[in-house]
């Protein structure tokens, strides 16, 4: 019998993915015994022409990674879609855009601007730009195209099992190959891996009536051991996030970030969090109520830390007016 | 062709308690207003949940109007006080996104007043309709060049010269 074909593929991702995905260890080699790694760029030399050659569909499972940024990314995402039988979204960035998806603040023009143009450690006095088609003597350069808009994966092509995470640890990727390898997958749509609750769930910390004062990020105030963080007034995505994790951040005195994405059946993870975050301001007053909330500077990067792309709005509106 | 006048679409969550019942003061009084509003009855203003702001402006809203019992008299003791809380940070998120805050507004209007409703409602459209139209979903809508075949517009002039 022949071996079930594995591809895995990253996008627009920081390559902690591709590491966690040997975070399993020695069960590493079982995922090579069991099946055929045919496509693997970070880890192995694949070429793309090689991948071209497969039939539709003839690919069993493939583990993508990363945000789509640019049309490589949307080329391979919809090559390897339409090579495999299961599609996966492997970690945060595939799932709902992750860190890369809060690019979405910005656009081409300006993301442009600041890297080639503004960044103190930058000389560039021609005003250089990279350029997607280029005229060498050896022949013509192609570049792929940067987008606008940073998309998740499933905002591309159709995503059957999502495994979340920034990155994924280690059992929820093994407890997600393991329902691979074994069978029973659940239906098409599920989070593979992790749980349907959220953090606080799992959370080992005391939880007791919340009622805030001010709130504070985490380099602002040393916690209490044990204590609710939120309780502390420390920003913890807990209530709006994905359960799974079994604490990891919780139980290292760091508030949970939400790299989980939401929590089941939550549609836009930023107004969960912020509609948990805001219900339980001690105050009545609509002035001292305005005094907490500026202890929350950043709310796009604090409440869409990891779910800008996947969320309702997806991207900040830039006026049209500057660009005449 | 005939420049037809820009009309908000507005939408506004009531609460069934006092907002929604005021409204309802409103039109049997036969007070006018605007058209522009979209009413949705709530349970109360604690439930309109931001979700349903960020689904409205998506989906095509250019203002929204929460209105809910003045404090103190709500029906479940503190529900609008959970929205009293909510809306600032709310308001401070949609304008990172871009949206201007003058397209959200929460208003306490009890049952008896019929009256402030219309000229709630008839400020709030004005003001909108200054700004103009949000186009959220044109903007949703846009397709990466890649999917269109057509080249990305979003370099400026001066930056297309730059480039060459």
């Amino acid at each position: 019998m022949t071996k079930p074909k594995l591809a895995l593929n990253w996008a627009a991702s920081c390559g902690g993915c591709e590491i966690a995905v040997l975070e399993i260890k020695e069960k590493i080699l079982d995922v090579a015994n069991l099946f055929d790694i045919v496509f693997w760029p970070c880890v192995m030399d694949f070429k793309y022409a090689d991948l071209e050659k497969f039939k539709s569909k003839e690919i069993d499972l493939c583990l993508f990674n990363g945000a789509i940024r640019t049309s490589e990314h949307e080329h391979l995402a919809r090559l390897l879609r339409d090579k495999s039988k299961v599609m996966v979204a492997y970690g945060a960035c595939a799932c709902e855009g992750g860190i890369p998806g809060l690019a979405n603040q910005f656009n081409k023009e300006s993301i442009f601007q600041r890297v080639y143009i503004d960044t103190p450690s930058t000389l560039n006095p021609d005003k250089k730009f990279p350029q997607e088609n280029y005229d060498m003597p050896e022949g013509k350069i192609q570049i792929p195209t940067f987008y606008d808009t940073v998309k998740s994966l499933k905002q591309t092509v159709q995503v059957e099992y999502f495994i979340p995470g920034c990155p994924p640890l280690e059992k929820t990727t093994w407890k997600a190959l393991e329902a691979v390898i074994k069978g029973g997958l659940p239906p098409v749509g599920s989070y593979l891996g992790a749980g349907d609750k959220t953090v606080c769930e799992e959370c080992p910390r005391k939880k007791d009536e919340k009622k805030i004062k001010g709130f504070y990020r985490s380099h602002l105030k040393l916690p209490e051991p044990e204590k609710c963080l939120l309780e502390q007034g420390i920003i913890c995505a807990g209530p709006a996030t994905r359960s799974g994790c079994e604490g990891t951040c919780l139980k290292a005195n760091l508030p949970c970030w939400g790299c989980y994405g939401p929590a089941q059946g939550v549609v836009d993870v930023g107004a969960k969090f912020m509609s948990a975050l805001a219900s339980v301001i001690d105050s009545d007053d609509e002035k001292e109520i305005g005094k907490i909330l500026e202890g929350i500077v950043d709310p796009i990067g604090t409440f869409y830390r990891f779910g800008l792309a996947g969320s309702i709005l997806r991207r900040k509106k830039i006026s049209q007016e500057k660009k005449g | 062709m005939i420049q037809k006048e820009f009309e908000p679409k507005i939408v506004g969550f009531l609460c069934t308690w006092c907002s929604y019942t005021g409204a309802d003061m409103a039109g049997t009084s036969r007070m006018k207003y605007p058209p522009n509003i979209l009413i949705v009855r709530v349970m109360c203003s604690g439930r309109v949940d931001p979700t349903f702001v960020l689904k409205a402006f998506r989906e095509g809203a250019d203002g929204l109007l929460i209105a809910g019992c003045h404090p103190g008299d709500c029906h479940y003791i503190n529900g609008n006080m959970k929205t009293l809380r909510r809306f600032p940070l709310l308001v401070k998120l949609l304008e990172e996104f871009g949206i201007e805050k003058e397209r959200i507004r929460l208003e306490w209007v009890s049952a008896a007043e019929g009256e402030k409703f219309s000229t709630v409602v008839k400020a709030f459209t004005s003001a909108v309709k200054k700004l103009g139209p949000l186009n959220w979903s044109m903007l949703e809508n846009q397709k990466n060049p890649a999917q269109t075949g057509v080249k990305s517009e979003s370099f400026s002039p001066d930056l297309r010269e730059a480039e060459l």
